[in-house]
């Protein structure tokens, strides 16, 4: 932990960095240091924002002052070795490739790999992506880990809108569009679980920290799982994330 | 039980003190634009400092009361009438059924807060009632309100205990030049010595992009030792951002919850009462402070209010 700086963002946050790169340890110490901050005693904590390399921690110094919070955060991060992590949780995500209306540019995406849309489809369902962080809108994830053969420049002109739930790919990022925004990503098929819903307790179902896995399912399963999450919710498919993933 | 929009003026919306707690999930915080005039009004109505006000910007709003209310208005004087008749920022005023709120023309700053007696029926989103345009979150349909909306009054009264001593001094006063103190970080060390004596030597002055996203100044380019890109960190409300090109970006309530950009320093909330208020054309200087400091004032400011609360125990 000898790389950790923290770093002034104001009055009432600081920003604790871990590293000055993109990586899976980095953000693994970030989740580690928010879950063991989340079971601390450390007072006036008001929220804390995970992102690719650093937690910013947002206080209330009405009841922790700078001087003290420093000296609890750095005391916690002493101790970051003796607190057990639980493991990070996958979450399946249902996809409904290619197609006119749900993935109108797999086709594309799988003639610039040169493979055939079968191949594209089982390269972006083998790997457990990780969710590095969440911005831009509401539940728009951050992953990492994609496969570098079927990456895929944005599209040269972007769309006014892409519905809810496309699943996309830019450069070497794929991710799913909690809402309908427009975009430039090439869609290569949509969820039909709703990543973000006002009316839902939980309104935004994933997390930094934990992992996304993509599963291939028919207009059928589609169907049954957009109507469940009509009437009220369907249960997304979750299990604890294997040691090394796959 | 309601008011009706006549006119909506320029960007009326619903905000409380924001939404706390979703940031972690992309959700911008939103709220208003300086919190502690909004709690002005608020205890002037005699309700919870953060119970959710109208924010008003340039022209405010015209608005019919449907029912008779007591209302509060602080922070920037844009000019209140009621049925034509001037009426005083900074007081509790009891508005009759059939009356008129009517805002003629800015005077003094750029943002006002009108405060309802009993708080206004707008459902509460992820524990707030703050309108996030952009997503479409929360307030009056995830909007700004627009001629014809009806914003119900949960508990709406007469009148209030000691309306007579509901009255402040106005707080804003126009400058020639406005000081916003900053403390400094999370990315100073991104710049130069000169490009840090640049930002707290020169004066900046504040462009018409300015929104509840954030300001943006124009002046002496900040010089980067290298560039103005970073790896995606959190923004907090008063960061200054500043890209590549040099120029400062002032973060605020609808900010996106993260951003590549190196960001200089962060203006403290004590000041945020005075960020608010900027206008285009508005000259700006930056000093930095110590975040103790910061912090003492910060908690003078709600010490302040706490006292003043005492008028509704």
């Amino acid at each position: 932990m000898a790389d950790v700086r923290f770093l002034l963002t104001g009055d009432t946050s600081v920003c604790v960095e871990f590293g000055n790169e993109i990586s899976e340890p980095i953000n693994a110490q970030i989740r580690a240091f928010n879950i063991a901050l989340s079971k601390s005693d450390i007072p006036g904590i008001v929220e804390t924002v995970p992102t690719y390399r650093s937690l910013m921690v947002h206080y209330d110094p009405e009841v922790i002052r700078y001087a003290l919070l420093m000296d609890k955060l750095k005391g916690l991060l002493g101790q970051l070795d003796k607190i057990t992590i639980p493991p990070s949780e996958v979450l399946e995500i249902p996809v409904l490739y290619g197609g006119e209306e749900m993935g109108p540019d797999l086709k594309f995406v799988a003639e610039h790999a040169g493979k055939t849309e079968e191949e594209v489809i089982k390269i972006h369902t083998s790997t457990e992506y990780l969710i590095y962080m969440l911005g831009f809108t509401p539940g728009f994830t951050y992953l990492g880990g994609m496969d570098e053969s079927i990456a895929t420049p944005r599209l040269k002109t972007p769309r006014v809108k892409i519905p809810a739930g496309s699943v996309g790919i830019a450069g070497s990022q794929t991710g799913v569009y909690p809402i309908d925004s427009p975009g430039g990503w090439q869609l290569i098929g949509r969820t039909p679980v709703r990543m973000y819903d006002a009316s839902r307790e939980t309104p935004i179902l994933p997390q930094a920290g934990q992992y996304i896995k993509f599963y291939a399912i028919d207009q059928g399963e589609f169907d049954k799982i957009a109507a469940q999450e009509a009437a009220g919710g369907y249960a997304v498919k979750r299990h604890p994330r294997k040691e090394g993933g796959k | 039980m309601s008011i009706t929009v006549l006119n909506p003026g320029l960007l009326t919306t619903v905000q409380d003190q924001g939404r706390i707690g979703y940031q972690q999930f992309g959700v911008s915080v939103s709220g208003v634009m300086d919190p502690r005039s909004a709690a002005l009004a608020n205890i002037l109505a005699g309700c919870g400092q953060g119970e959710a006000v109208l924010e008003c910007t340039m022209m405010g709003p015209q608005l019919q009361f449907d029912k008779g209310n007591v209302i509060a208005i602080t922070g920037g004087d844009l000019g209140p009438t009621l049925d034509g008749k001037a009426i005083p920022n900074y007081q509790a005023v009891a508005v009759k059924a059939g009356q008129v709120l009517k805002f003629t023309a800015p005077k003094a700053g750029c943002r006002a807060f009108i405060a309802f007696t009993g708080g206004l029926d707008i459902p509460v989103t992820m524990g707030s009632r703050s309108t996030y345009m952009k997503a479409k979150i929360g307030g009056y349909q995830g909007r700004k309100l627009e001629k014809g909306d009806v914003i119900g009054f949960r508990a709406p009264v007469d009148t209030l205990p000691r309306m007579e001593d509901r009255v402040l001094s106005p707080e804003f006063v126009p400058k020639p030049v406005y000081t916003l103190r900053v403390v400094m970080g999370p990315q100073d060390d991104y710049f130069t010595d000169s490009g840090i004596d640049t930002f707290l030597s020169q004066t900046y002055t504040v462009t018409p992009e300015f929104d509840r996203m954030g300001c943006r100044l124009d002046g002496p380019a900040i010089a980067h030792k290298e560039g103005g890109d970073i790896i995606s960190d959190g923004i907090a409300f008063g960061a200054i951002q500043v890209p590549s090109a040099g120029t400062p970006i002032i973060m605020l309530g609808d900010r996106q919850t993260t951003g590549g950009y190196t960001k200089i320093a962060t203006v403290i909330t004590a000041d945020f009462r005075i960020l608010a208020q900027l206008k285009a054309g508005d000259k700006v200087q930056f000093v930095k402070v110590p975040v103790e400091y910061a912090q003492g004032l910060l908690l003078a400011q709600r010490s302040a209010l706490k006292a003043l609360s005492r008028i509704n125990a």
